[in-house]
């Protein structure tokens, strides 16, 4: 049988890999301060923070997040703060 | 529970995890356009960083039916598909989203063809003022006085006029809009979504790869365009225009920031020359000179 | 039976695209294409077609909207040649690497520089790498029937392949024929609506993304795939032509049409488009002096028939081939894929190439003749072959 082969992609979270190996900085946010206003989640370009009905708070998911730091740019809080990655040492 | 959570909605039709420079506001700006026309839309990609972004076969970002069509195709692919869901009879929304290249240089033609055809689409030009997909030359929509790889003395002579061009066009829908404005685009690109014809968006998208600016700055570099004058905020309805969000209250220069707010923040004007500094600022004058011409015509026509 | 009316090349066509009920027709003129938009304009405006009519600001932008279009499953048709066939040509590419079944009649004109309205091959020819299955017609009723002919063949689901029905310009296009014109339900019986979901459909209920990046670990599998489609649209080629002449009663070969090729032939002359129907013409005369000749029109050039050329070569004295097209740097086009198919046999005929008729000059029935007889003459005293005088 004559195969017709076409490059047909399919939806898929981290279609570029596991882009939260990408940052050297991690956002990390201040409960304290976080009135759950929103702009972090509004203005971040990846999705990589969640912020569902039904949470209070927003979260980082750290698996996608780049670390651009555009959330702690924006927070009106200043809440969030970008913290040095660890990075870790891979063999 | 956020109100704006609750205003944009939690769908997301651009997954995380895609091949974006970090701080990516192409994305930013796609992201809340899908959020607005949701599921039954048809996202038509031509070469730019967006076909990119999607990622390599089998995976994608896109949770939204999408083609990746030639450079200088965006709008007539896109205007075949429409005509085909019309014939076939599926309902949707049929989206072209395009940068600066592909709309001011390559496919201006198309785009034209398009317009004047009154194709029922949405083109979204995201201007990123550059060839920003094969490393950041210079396109028609390059401002003064910018460091491109092909004008690294900075940019001579004046860019095209894009979003007058298509107002010209008397278009049903031309928008100008920014990702520092959010609650502006979606406004905008509600408005656009009920209406039929060829609709026009033009986002100016701030790249931290071209711009030469810390990613995190992307929020601030887009608020600081409209603020300083350099990007004008209006939307037109067949060709009559009116400004909109901060761009409304900037008619008055004295209430613009001063242009040095704007440039300070990009190192691709790091070494803009006085000249290109005055001619910079000689072009700002003038867009506002043609708004506030624009805007007479538009008050002169409310009854 | 339909009815017999006298049609221009050009409206055979639109009549085909028409009576094969295309959903998206997308159009912009260039000479001598012009009347096949027209005269569908027509049938859209007065309700005869129901399609979508889409009038392109360019060429370029005809075969990107009908990319676009025959992604959702649309049945599209477009139509060019020469300089606006080039300039589509990124398009031309992409719709066969794409996989999408558009159909597009192209009438031949030679390429400027300098400008040429008149016909030759040259420009279908430059897309004989783009992975288009490419048709040849020698009559105004062949165009009309190979073009609901094809949609059969490209739609076939194992196939999945644009395909181009070539028209020699103003020989064809502009001059009158009688056209035996199939009654619109014949037609339907024949061709059923594109099937769905081949190779695969715009749909918001099933979000993928075509065409993205893919990488030299499996882009060479899609290219392949194209080729495996292409050798296979052979087989469905011969087997459509064979279904339309079991309903229609007509028979214009299937990738060769062979006129007087018998068994016994000692030359045959292998040529494309209105030579070809001039070279049978060239055959009666030689037959008349007892000259065993015989033509072989190429009707498909892409996939080429190499087996079929195989097979009429076994036995043969001598092969004339007349090329409407040059390859600058090596010769005609057909010729170097003929002289190509026979390479691996062991007795090979006297092959002898002559490349005429670039930019419309006219090649005759008589002139064939004589090439013919010059090309026997020389197997005797084994002479230098020069490829164009």
């Amino acid at each position: 049988m004559v195969r017709v082969l076409v490059a047909t992609s399919r939806p898929k979270i981290g279609s570029a890999g596991k882009t939260g190996t990408w940052r050297f900085r991690r956002p990390v946010i201040d409960y304290e301060k976080c009135n759950a206003c929103g702009y972090c989640w509004m203005f971040c370009p990846e999705a990589a923070i969640v912020f569902y009905e039904h949470m209070e708070k927003p979260e980082v998911n750290y698996d996608w997040c780049k670390g651009c730091g555009i959330c702690s740019d924006v927070c009106p809080r200043d809440a969030i703060t970008m913290k040095k990655e660890r990075l870790k040492r891979r063999i | 529970m956020s109100k704006l959570v609750q205003k944009f909605g939690t769908d997301e039709w651009v997954l995380p995890g895609n091949a974006s420079c970090p701080g990516c506001s192409a994305v930013l700006a796609l992201r809340h356009i899908l959020k607005v026309l949701g599921k039954d839309t048809y996202l038509v990609i031509p070469a730019s960083c967006s076909s990119v972004i999607q990622g390599v076969y089998p995976r994608t970002a896109s949770a939204i039916p999408s083609y990746n069509v030639p450079f200088a195709s965006a709008a007539s692919a896109a205007s075949g598909i429409r005509h085909a869901l019309n014939v076939v009879g599926k309902k949707g929304t049929v989206l072209a989203f395009a940068g600066d290249g592909a709309t001011y240089d390559i496919g201006l033609s198309t785009v034209s063809g398009a317009a004047e055809r009154n194709e029922d689409i949405i083109y979204v030009c995201y201007d990123n003022s550059a060839y920003s997909n094969t490393g950041v030359q210079k396109s028609g929509a390059t401002p003064i006085g910018a460091w491109t790889t092909t004008t690294p003395t900075g940019r001579e002579g004046w860019p095209k006029d894009m979003p007058l061009i298509m107002a010209a066009h008397q278009v049903p829908y031309m928008a100008t809009a920014s990702v520092g404005y959010l609650n502006d685009l979606q406004r905008k690109v509600k408005e656009a979504k009920d209406i039929e014809g060829f609709r026009y968006i033009h986002i100016l998208a701030p790249c931290t790869t071209g711009w030469l600016f810390p990613p995190s700055q992307t929020i601030k570099v887009a608020k600081m365009s409209v603020l300083t004058g350099f990007w004008i905020l209006f939307e037109a309805e067949r060709g009559m225009i009116r400004l909109t969000g901060p761009s409304k209250r900037l008619k008055d220069p004295s209430k613009r920031e001063p242009l040095e707010e704007f440039l300070k923040l990009q190192d691709r004007f790091k070494d803009i020359t006085p000249e290109q500094k005055k001619a910079l600022q000689e072009w700002i004058d003038f867009q506002w000179t043609i708004m506030h011409w624009k805007m007479i015509e538009y008050l002169e026509k409310q009854p | 039976m339909g009815k017999i009316e006298l049609l221009r090349g050009n409206y055979a066509a639109s009549y085909g695209a028409k009576l094969s009920k295309v959903q998206v027709i997308t159009a912009y003129p260039i000479t001598p294409q012009t009347s096949i938009v027209e005269v569908l304009a027509n049938c859209c405006a007065s309700g005869e077609l129901d399609a979508a009519f889409v009038r392109v600001e360019s060429e370029h932008s005809a075969m990107s909207a009908a990319i676009g279009a025959s992604a959702v499953g649309a049945r599209v048709f477009t139509a060019s040649g020469s300089q606006g066939l080039l300039y589509m040509a990124e398009g031309v590419h992409w719709a066969a690497g794409a996989r999408l079944p558009i159909v597009m009649a192209i009438v031949n004109r030679a390429l400027a520089a300098p400008w040429s309205v008149w016909t030759d091959h040259q420009d279908a020819i430059s897309m004989r790498d783009s992975g288009w299955i490419q048709f040849f017609a020698k009559n105004n009723q062949e165009v009309l029937d190979t073009i609901i002919q094809v949609y059969k063949v490209a739609e076939d689901v194992n196939v999945c392949l644009p395909a181009m029905v070539n028209l020699d310009g103003f020989i064809l296009s502009h001059t009158v024929m009688p056209v035996d014109i199939p009654e619109q339900e014949e037609v339907d019986d024949f061709l059923p609506p594109r099937p769905p979901g081949a190779p695969y459909e715009l749909d918001s209920n099933n979000p993928m993304t075509y065409g993205n990046i893919a990488d030299p670990t499996c882009y060479d599998e899609f290219r392949f795939s194209m080729h495996e489609a292409m050798q296979y649209s052979k087989k469905m080629i011969k087997k459509t032509t064979r279904e339309f002449e079991r309903k229609f009663g007509r028979n214009h070969g299937a990738l060769l049409e062979e006129y007087r090729c018998t068994n016994d032939a000692e030359i045959i002359v292998f040529s494309m488009g209105t030579m070809a129907e001039e070279a049978e013409i060239a055959v009666d005369i030689l037959r008349d002096e007892g000259i065993r000749a015989g033509s072989a029109k190429v009707r498909v050039f892409r996939p080429f028939p190499t087996e079929d050329i195989i097979r009429l070569s076994n036995g043969l004295k001598a092969i004339l081939v007349i090329d409407r097209n040059l390859s600058f740097g090596l010769g005609g086009a057909v010729a170097s894929e003929i002289k190509a198919s026979l390479y691996q046999e062991k007795r090979k005929p006297f092959l002898r190439e002559r490349v005429m008729g670039l930019g419309g000059r006219d090649v005759t029935a008589e002139i064939i003749a004589e090439e013919m007889e010059k090309t026997l003459g020389m197997v005797e005293k084994e002479e230098e072959v020069v490829i164009y005088e």
